[in-house]
């Protein structure tokens, strides 16, 4: 395997580690802000160096150099691949400014030692590609938000019971699918098992309980930690669809579409602000299980780019909320606030990231969400349009928790509610990736379609690309829709452009749905000669 | 410099200038470093005159070289070569967009010259006009726009804009609660229109109008669906067009979106943005002619809405909302001519409309004082004569239509009680459930949130 410039992935996850460490035993709040700030900036640098450094060498996966786990173990368990390399940076930066946004008011509540210890475990298990040590990175990051729990007095019960039925199902699920004999399909049970961990960590419904109670009682930073990275989905990608058959795909991807669409009208009528947050943030992650579970090309690169996106956009959006919060206390929706004249700033990036969310044009989400509806309507042409409802609806609840925090009425504060440059700049550097990535979309497409190929390849080889092929069938659009024998032939006779463009695009004979067979000709934009 | 090259600067042009506004005035928003009031006035001045002055010499080299279809490619925004995904942005010049183009800069330039005056000192001054930044550049991005998906984009902008502005003065909550409304029917209207874009690239294999209507300049062209692909894309683009245009039975936000600033209402739901649904239809008028039955089905909701339009325009009780049906009537005038195969008609229709609603518009706040002038100098009301129409119906049917058209038709009233009320109830029903499992699994009251819950429904503002 080719080899990173530096070790940039061991410093990534050591660098919060040690912070951690300095923080154990220091009284003052301030510092330990500080302190935590400058160990997650240090691994938010390294993580981008990683991903940089990764981007020059043109491989699918690297190690680092002088890599100290590979020569304590024996094999490289920190691996970065396509499909990781923009997750770290991600991730980092989600830690690095859910930090930075917390304000001094907050400062005595926020654990600091514990995000940097999240920090750790996430980028950790981002980074690795080994099954055990994935399942067990995932069941140790469920820690430290029980430990919160547990320090603050809060009930921990209903996120204690989901989590150690996940950890259970997902240990037990995947070392019965160890010992599957070579060649043969996993058993239903392991894989209902590994499906059911996937489905609980994603908060599924029915099995999404616990994210709302974890919002209820946790700090909103921790809560957002724990959850904006979408772990599960991780989880998905390196533990199922590689071994998945297409049922079990398509089972996941229908639970998720109706998971989006039961969110976003949970969303419309929630009245409390973080309740509101979580079943958005339920919505959108359900998603990107969605398009994940389509496992076409169109719909998986759809799906890692709305995983970025919504990352990105729910964080931001997410630390507007705790900003708003830190101001005015718990957020109700019931009654307007109209804290723009005070806030401007804040309530100007709430609605960029709301709008992200959904897709809106000119921002990050827009992309991944046109190729996932595009996916999924291919593959579910009636089903699918559920996509289009769960966005519409997810809309809507934007704009009204916006006009319901920001406007309304005139609001007379005591104190000034400007927002701190700290929170400036947090909210300014998400709003620049958001647009940023709205306007140039292009070199993340690329990457996270062949991130997307790399992932379908690696399925193909394992369950049998003639079973792929066989399962996909034709999407049921009825037979009217079909009926393209006159159009066809005149688009062939009166479009020169488009048959420049088929005689410079010619289809390899035999070709795989991955290079433009029958299943990329429904995915896609067609043009005659497919 | 031949010719192309100079058509293809002045392209760029148009589509720059508004572009290049909504980022100025964007972004010094966005960073806490807001412009003077006189500063983005010039501003938005320089950019509509500087977009205008371009599409017009674009229209007089059309003219002179006897062009009916320029192409401004401006690259592919995303390409998958392996999938045959493009995502291109194009932009086309011809005799529809030409003038709506041209229609657009004029009218947002009479506007916000008006608008510097008329809102000078007021504290969102700023707002407005990084809105209206977003608005301009919406119209002439549908306007111009050579694929779907660049529609839809413009579209979008569109509406975010318009329900922003409708609840512009936002320390008030009606404002908002009609931005709201406004902003729901048009993701409706959204849905339809993406469902519609998707359906065209599953039949067409992309997004392009050329792939969907042949090399014809409009309004030749010929569609390459069947009679039934065109009627299914052609129904859910006429639900994206109603729910733009406020057809029945979407009327119900147009009057709400009168509570935004007077030349916010000009522009948007006098002039401009009420006449997208009917440009929409234009552009793609050989689906129309591909399908008999979509044909019916336009000029049939047409004529309700300009039935019900013209009944509710006679008892509004304030200038803007009795202008705002007024609008409707002929908006659904509009699509009659256009489901009868009229299109130069109906386009001429909306560029003469537009700007008479426009002037109406504007004008309303100070006709309102000469009114009261008049009034005050003849010390009563000033008479009224009796219609014809009293004359000839009589008093109960009168009776009956008056109660009809001053409930809008009771549409608000229908969507509320058969659409909205059993949503929010089936998810409330949902949310009492789950919390009744919470409560189960932590063996104790698990929501901390509760005691924040006064009395009244978040989604009051959609019913």
């Amino acid at each position: 395997m080719i080899e990173l410039h530096l070790p940039w992935l061991e410093l990534a996850i050591a660098l919060p580690a040690l912070g951690a460490l300095l923080l154990i035993g220091l009284r003052d709040p301030e510092l330990a802000q500080r302190r935590t700030l400058l160990f997650s900036g240090l691994a938010l640098a390294c993580s981008v160096g990683a991903w940089l450094d990764f981007g020059s060498l043109h491989t699918f996966e690297a190690h680092d150099r002088w890599s100290l786990c590979s020569q304590c173990f024996g094999s490289e368990f920190f691996v970065i691949d396509e499909l990781s390399a923009p997750l770290l940076p991600m991730a980092a930066l989600i830690s690095f400014v859910t930090t930075l946004a917390t304000l001094r008011t907050k400062v005595r509540r926020y654990p600091f030692a514990g995000s940097l210890v999240s920090e750790t475990i996430l980028l950790a298990t981002l980074s690795c590609r080994n099954p055990w040590g994935i399942v067990a990175l995932l069941a140790v990051g469920v820690l430290p938000p029980l430990w919160e729990l547990r320090s603050r007095g809060k009930p921990m019960r209903v996120f204690a019971i989901h989590m150690s039925l996940f950890v259970v199902m997902l240990t037990v699920g995947w070392w019965l699918v160890e010992q599957t004999p070579a060649g043969a399909a996993p058993s239903n049970l392991a894989l209902g098992l590994l499906i059911g961990a996937v489905l609980l960590r994603s908060g599924i419904v029915p099995l999404h309980c616990w994210i709302t109670d974890l919002f209820e009682h946790a700090s909103f930073g921790t809560a957002l930690l724990f959850v904006t990275p979408m772990v599960g989905v991780y989880a998905a990608v390196r533990l199922l669809l590689p071994i998945a058959p297409e049922w079990a795909l398509r089972s996941i991807a229908l639970i998720s579409l109706f998971t989006a669409v039961y969110a976003a009208g949970m969303a419309l009528v929630q009245k409390d602000g973080r309740r509101f947050f979580c079943y958005l943030f339920l919505s959108h992650s359900s998603l990107v299980l969605v398009g994940l579970e389509i496992a076409t090309p169109i719909g998986l690169t759809g799906a890692l780019c709305l995983w970025i996106s919504v990352g990105l956009a729910l964080t931001g959006f997410g630390l507007t909320l705790r900003s708003v919060e830190a101001r005015t206390g718990r957020v109700s929706l019931t009654e307007f606030h109209g804290l723009y004249e005070h806030t401007p700033a804040l309530a100007a990036f709430f609605l960029i990231t709301g709008l992200a969310s959904i897709g809106f044009p000119g921002t990050i989400g827009f992309v991944g969400a046109e190729l996932l509806l595009e996916g999924a309507v291919d593959v579910y042409p009636w089903v699918g349009l559920l996509v289009v409802l769960a966005s519409a609806l997810n809309g809507i609840a934007v704009l009204q928790a916006y006009f319901r925090i920001f406007t309304g009425k005139r609001y007379f504060p005591t104190i000034s509610l400007q927002s701190r440059l700290p929170e400036r700049i947090a909210v300014l550097a998400l709003a620049a990736l958001i647009l940023g990535g709205g306007v140039f979309p292009q070199p993340g497409l690329s990457s996270r379609y062949h991130a997307a190929s790399k992932l379908i390849e690696a399925r193909l080889q394992h369950i049998g690309q003639a079973t792929a092929l066989e399962t996909h069938g034709e999407p049921a659009w009825p037979a009217w829709f079909n009926e393209n024998d006159k159009t066809a032939a005149e688009r062939e006779a009166v479009d020169p452009a488009l048959e420049i463009d088929a005689q410079s695009e010619p289809q390899p004979a035999g070709a795989t749905p991955l290079q433009g067979g029958p299943s990329a000709a429904r995915t896609t934009r067609r043009l005659p000669n497919t | 410099m031949n010719y192309d090259q100079l058509f293809h600067i002045l392209g760029i042009i148009v589509v720059a200038c508004p572009t290049l506004l909504l980022a100025v005035l964007g972004v010094s928003s966005l960073v806490g470093r807001p412009l003077t009031e006189r500063l983005m006035s010039q501003l938005t001045q320089s950019a509509v005159v500087t977009g205008l002055l371009a599409s017009i010499g674009i229209l007089a080299m059309m003219l002179m070289t006897d062009r009916r279809l320029i192409e401004v490619g401006m690259g592919n925004w995303l390409v998958l070569k392996e999938q045959h995904f493009h995502f291109t942005f194009k932009f086309v010049f011809d005799r529809l967009s030409v003038p709506f183009v041209i229609l657009s800069f004029t009218l947002c330039g009479v506007t916000g010259a008006f608008a510097s005056k008329y809102l000078h000192r007021e504290t969102g001054y700023g707002r407005f006009f990084v809105l209206y930044a977003m608005f301009l550049l919406g119209m002439v991005v549908t306007s111009l726009a050579g694929t779907i998906e660049t529609l839809f984009a413009g579209w979008e902008l569109v509406g975010l804009s318009s329900a922003l502005l409708v609840g512009f003065f936002h320390e008030r909550a009606a404002p908002v609660r009609n931005g709201l409304r406004v902003w729901t029917v048009y993701r409706v209207a959204d849905a339809a229109f993406l469902v519609a874009t998707l359906a065209l690239h599953h039949l067409t294999g992309g997004g392009d109008f050329v792939g969907l209507m042949g090399h014809g300049a409009w309004p030749e062209g010929q569609a390459a669906l069947t009679s039934n692909q065109a009627l299914f894309v052609g129904l859910l683009l006429l639900v994206a067009a109603a729910g733009k245009s406020a057809l029945v039975p979407f009327s119900g936000w147009l009057p709400r979106a009168m509570e935004g600033p007077t030349p916010s209402s000009a522009i948007f739901y006098g002039a401009l943005s009420v006449h997208l649904g009917a440009f929409l239809l234009l552009r793609v008028s050989p689906l129309l002619e591909a399908s008999t039955l979509l044909c019916v089905a336009v000029v049939a909701l047409g004529l309700v809405s300009a039935l019900f339009a013209a009944m509710a325009a006679r008892v509004q009780t304030d200038v803007k909302s009795a202008l705002a049906f007024a609008s409707l009537t002929q908006v659904s005038i509009i699509f009659v001519e256009i489901g009868c195969g009229l299109r130069y008609i109906a386009l001429i229709h909306i560029i003469g409309h537009a700007c008479l609603r426009t002037l109406q518009l504007l004008r309303a706040p100070t006709l309102l004082h000469d009114y009261h002038d008049l009034e005050n100098a003849i010390g009563g009301r000033l008479p009224q004569n009796a219609t014809m129409w009293q004359r000839l119906v009589s008093e109960p049917l009168r009776r009956r239509a008056f109660r009809l058209a001053f409930e809008r038709g009771f549409f608000d009233t229908l969507l509320a009680d058969y659409l909205v009320r059993p949503f929010v109830k089936t998810f409330q029903w949902c949310d009492g459930m789950e919390r009744r499992w919470t409560n189960l699994l932590a063996g104790r009251s698990a929501r901390d949130a509760d005691p924040l819950q006064a009395a009244g429904g978040v989604v009051d503002d959609l019913q």
